[in-house]
């Protein structure tokens, strides 16, 4: 997942801080963030506004990755969750600090901040947003 | 007006290893081991956590408990570790803009060992004393390193806590703070190495005993106080031992120790030590309490601080985060080859 500084540095509103836009016409949120509503298309122009997405939510799907390479080697096995968050908005990120056995479709989680990779030794590291249980 | 804690936010990892585990590995009893450092367990960091992540997490707890400070307020954050990400990129900018508190503020990482979160909490006194700022952020986080089979490795944890120090809605007043530091090489990791090397037994008497005692008694002097005046004494705690013994020394009784001292639950959070203590005091103090607070940093000194809880604490909204037994509640416990894997210990081929 190698990413160029440039990039990293620019999705950083919403990988720590869940910064999406919602459009000013019709009130539809995204995530990620985007500059232009394709529904009401040129009428959003100018019209796009940040959103701080809430961090809470619950689990609408997930699974259960058990191969993969770099970094996540260590993370094995590890799920990925599909979050309906509180504002209605489908966001897709690890689930961890979780026991596998025990998650359920509706848990409710939230967001925390956590390395996603790191590009080798001397590389960047990329921090951005993971689930975790909220009992 | 004076200036304070107006906010404080903690964050340990859910995994624990316990000391036997270890002890099997090396052929060593670890049971006892265990019972000589009086530790029962220690936290252990994901592979996705470092001390980026458990400043953050205690930080934006400490930021719920305050609705109405608006983050763009916060002057200075300052992230004290001996296990900072990168040796050089901060991890404070990394935590300021989690926070939403960038850009128009200053941020620092510190390095003094296990002081290095006491010697922010100063700094922004300082600041914030001086009006230079309206609020501070200071944190202690470390995900602590010690070399596999070494007397550290039953202890080395990690963990973090936040504060945000002001003039306003201050929960707890800090009546005085001073230091007492000498060249004393008791413990230390030189640059690029992975583990740090200590004196041991020589990280007693001359470093952390002389430090703490000073540097307390200094503290009890300047203030016209005893031991007895205080409700709770958290003092640095490597391990369960140290913090025991200087409080007797001191003149402390156990009850006035036993809520700010988390080692034996967590291991030894280094950076993040003292202020988790004193964040599980504050989880349950109340208007009029008094707190005596002592921190260690090898190399070596001690930041000593006087606190007064405030009629505030009532109207602070301390159950919008989770309480630090609520967080220590429930952990995942791991073996000695998870551990290894969690802590990169295990050589993984070329990428």
């Amino acid at each position: 997942m190698a990413m160029v500084v440039a990039r990293e540095w620019r999705e950083i509103p919403g990988r720590y801080n869940l910064i999406g836009t919602k459009c000013g016409c019709c009130g539809r949120i995204f995530f990620p963030s985007r500059a232009f509503c394709p529904d009401c298309r040129r009428a959003s122009i100018g019209k796009m506004e940040e959103f701080p997405l809430n961090r809470r939510g619950r689990i609408y799907s997930y699974t259960v990755i058990h191969g993969s390479e770099g970094f996540n080697a260590r993370m094995t096995p590890y799920a990925v969750a599909m979050v309906l968050n509180d504002d209605g908005v489908m966001l897709e990120a690890q689930l961890v600090d979780v026991d596998l056995s025990k998650i359920e479709i509706g848990m409710r989680v939230r967001a925390v901040l956590r390395k996603l990779d790191e590009d080798g030794d001397a590389g960047v590291i990329h921090y951005g947003f993971k689930f975790v249980p909220d009992e | 007006m004076n200036t304070g804690i107006v906010s404080y936010g903690a964050y340990v990892p859910r995994y624990r290893i316990k000391p036997d585990e270890i002890g099997r590995v090396w052929g060593v009893d670890g049971a006892a081991m265990g019972k000589g450092l009086m530790i029962s367990q220690k936290s252990v960091p994901s592979p996705d956590e470092d001390t980026v992540t458990i400043a953050v997490a205690a930080a934006r707890d400490m930021m719920d408990r305050v609705p109405g400070v608006d983050p763009k307020d916060v002057g200075a954050v300052y992230v004290g570790s001996e296990s900072h990400p990168y040796a050089v990129k901060p991890t404070s900018s990394i935590v300021a803009e989690a926070i939403g508190a960038t850009p128009a503020m200053t941020a620092a990482d510190l390095e003094f060992a296990c002081k290095a979160g006491t010697a922010g909490l100063q700094a922004c006194l300082g600041l914030v004393g001086s009006g230079m700022i309206r609020y501070g952020v200071a944190i202690g986080a470390d995900t602590s390193q010690g070399a596999p089979g070494d007397a550290l490795e039953y202890s080395a944890a990690a963990g973090g806590a936040a504060y945000l120090i002001g003039k306003e809605g201050v929960i707890a007043e800090i009546n005085k703070t001073l230091s007492f530091t000498t060249d004393t090489p008791d413990f230390w990791r030189r640059e690029g190495m992975m583990y740090p090397v200590h004196g041991g037994r020589f990280s007693g008497q001359p470093a952390y005993f002389r430090h703490i005692t000073s540097a307390a008694k200094m503290m009890l002097e300047a203030m016209g106080t005893k031991p007895e005046d205080y409700n709770h004494a958290v003092f640095h705690q490597p391990n369960g031992k140290f913090p025991t013994r200087v409080a007797k020394q001191l003149g402390f009784a156990p009850e006035q120790i036993s809520r700010g001292l988390l080692t034996p639950q967590i291991g030894n959070c280094y950076s993040g030590a003292v202020p988790l203590g004193l964040a599980h005091v504050l989880d349950a103090a109340q208007p009029g309490e008094r707190i005596f607070v002592v921190s260690y940093g090898s190399g070596a000194g001690s930041d000593a601080f006087d606190i007064t809880v405030t009629d505030a604490m009532k109207d602070y909204r301390r159950g919008n985060a989770p309480m630090l037994d609520s967080l220590l509640a429930d952990p995942l416990y791991i073996d000695y080859a998870i551990y290894a894997k969690y802590k990169d210990i295990i050589k993984m081929p070329e990428e």
